[in-house]
This record gives structure tokens, C-alpha cells and sequence, in this order.
């Protein structure tokens, strides 16, 4: 019950978070990525922002030996480096730059703007899904 | 408040929001011991992806994204200026879902969970999807598609 609650209250927290910061405007991120155009840096304070927390974070989970709600922490490793990664972060990347949207703010926008969200999220589920089939 | 020489950037505006974006990954790291990757979340609350956090977080995790800009919507009108044609978010959606799966993450997880970890997979993830995003918007602007 408690793993539920934290779950909802984490994604809640993270959507409002993303409205106020302009997030979840596709205009505002792809203004971001116009780095060579007329360049908006938003983006940067919404990352400094939220690394800044996480460190800290990241600083008192090394202290703790269970989450608060949990028995253990299941964390992904953080040393491989390979062709998927980077293949995969250049496809993320041609897809952000082509809709300004990334999997947060277009979640968080089928509550807002239902049309736009519903035709992304419903493409990147089927990206997600093609993935999966083809992945061996 | 405005930041100087860039008279449409919100730098408060976006720094309280990351602020709170991040509070929401804290309580996902230290409250459940996981990591809030939007992209992994979504893939595993539509039973795209078996393994990795129980389904009941991911559906929740996901339900509250939407709940969250809803509530904060509704105090305050949410400014967002979408692709001028619908084929943007296909190809957009399409490029986006395939490629954070094949790179394991996207903004939240390598970029908000992964840099402030220092972990050298999510530095090298965030820089290239970064540059990509930065190549991908130049190409648009310059083939006259800008929008």
C-alpha cells in the first residue's frame, strides 16, 4: 500500500514538475535543442534543477541499506558503454529534435492536450513494441 | 524573471519545476529503490517489458504523470505549441519509443537519474541524444521545415 502511494505521489510530483517548467511544451524543448537557432535554455535550469535534488539523493541512498518501502535497490549498472547505447540514444535524440516531445511530458500531456499525446505516445509504444519483437 | 539575452526562457519557471522533478525521482530512488525512468516505467506499465519494476508502480508511476499535469493544469493554464502536422509525432513517437529501449533510458532516467549519478553509461546516453536532438532540429531548420 505504501509502494503504491509513493508510486503515484512520484508521478505526480514529476508531472507537476514538468508543467511548471515548461516541459511540457513542445515549442520550449525543441527551442532547447535549436541551439544554433533561437536558442531557449530552459531545458538546462529544469536539469540543474532536478540533478541538484538527486544528487543528494544519490548521496543518502549510498548511506541507507533498503529503500524506505523496500527490500533492496534495483539499479541499473552504470559502466557499459556499447553500440546500443549510443545507437539507441542517437534514435531518442532524431525523435526529440522531430517532435520536441520525449516519454515524460508526452505521458503527462495525455491529460492536457489529448489529440497531440495520444498520436505520440501511441507511436512510441508501438516503437517500444517493434523493440521488443526484433530484439534478439 | 527573464534570463539575460534570452527574453522567452522561463529560468525559475524551469529550475522550481526541475526541483520538483527531482523530489519525485528521490522519492522513487530512496522510497522504492528504483530508478524513475520515464521510457522503462511506460514500456513496463503497458506489459511491453516483463522484467524490471513491479507493474502496480509502473501503472501507478505513469497514472500520477498524467494526474500531476492535470491538477497543476487546472490551477494554471499549461502552455504547449505542438507539431504543426500530426506526422511529426508519428515519426517523433516512433524514433523515440524504438530508441530508448535500445539505449535503456531517456531524459528522466539517464538524463535527470543517470548524470547525477555520475554513471558514465548515462553521461555518454545523455551527450548523444543531446547532440542527435541538436543535429535533428539544425537539419529541420535548415530543410525549411522549422516550426
Amino acid at each position: 500500500m505504501m509502494r503504491a502511494f509513493l508510486a503515484l505521489v512520484s508521478g505526480a510530483i514529476f508531472g507537476a514538475g514538468l508543467a511548471l517548467s515548461g516541459m511540457m511544451n513542445p515549442a520550449r524543448v525543441r527551442g532547447f535543442l535549436d541551439l544554433f537557432g533561437d536558442w531557449d535554455p530552459t531545458l538546462a535550469f529544469v536539469m540543474g534543477g532536478a540533478m541538484l535534488v538527486m544528487a543528494v539523493a544519490w548521496i543518502v541512498q549510498r548511506r541507507m541499506a533498503a529503500p524506505a518501502a523496500g527490500s533492496d535497490f534495483h539499479l541499473p549498472g552504470t559502466a557499459l558503454v556499447d553500440a546500443r547505447l549510443i545507437g539507441g540514444a542517437v534514435l531518442f535524440g532524431i525523435g526529440w529534435g522531430l517532435a520536441g516531445l520525449c516519454p515524460g511530458p508526452a505521458i503527462a500531456s495525455l491529460g492536457t492536450a489529448l489529440a497531440p499525446a495520444a498520436i505520440f505516445v501511441a507511436a512510441m509504444l508501438a516503437g517500444m513494441g517493434l523493440f521488443k519483437l526484433t530484439d534478439r | 524573471m527573464t534570463f539575460p539575452g534570452f527574453p522567452d526562457a522561463a529560468p525559475l519557471d524551469g529550475f522550481l519545476g526541475g526541483l520538483m522533478i527531482g523530489l519525485a525521482a528521490a522519492i522513487m530512488l530512496l522510497g522504492l529503490g528504483r530508478i524513475a525512468g520515464v521510457s522503462g516505467l511506460a514500456s513496463r506499465a503497458m506489459l511491453i517489458e516483463r522484467g524490471g519494476a513491479p507493474w502496480p508502480v509502473a501503472i501507478l508511476f505513469v497514472a500520477g504523470l498524467v494526474l500531476g499535469a492535470i491538477l497543476f493544469g487546472a490551477a494554471e493554464p499549461i502552455e504547449a505549441v505542438f507539431p504543426p502536422h500530426w506526422g511529426w509525432l508519428v515519426a517523433g513517437g516512433l524514433f523515440v519509443g524504438y530508441g530508448t529501449r535500445l539505449g535503456s533510458g531517456c531524459t528522466s532516467g539517464h538524463g535527470v537519474c543517470g548524470m547525477s549519478r555520475l554513471s558514465p553509461r548515462s553521461l555518454v546516453a545523455t551527450g548523444v541524444f543531446m547532440a542527435s536532438g541538436i543535429a535533428t532540429v539544425a537539419l529541420v531548420n535548415a530543410l525549411g521545415y522549422g516550426w
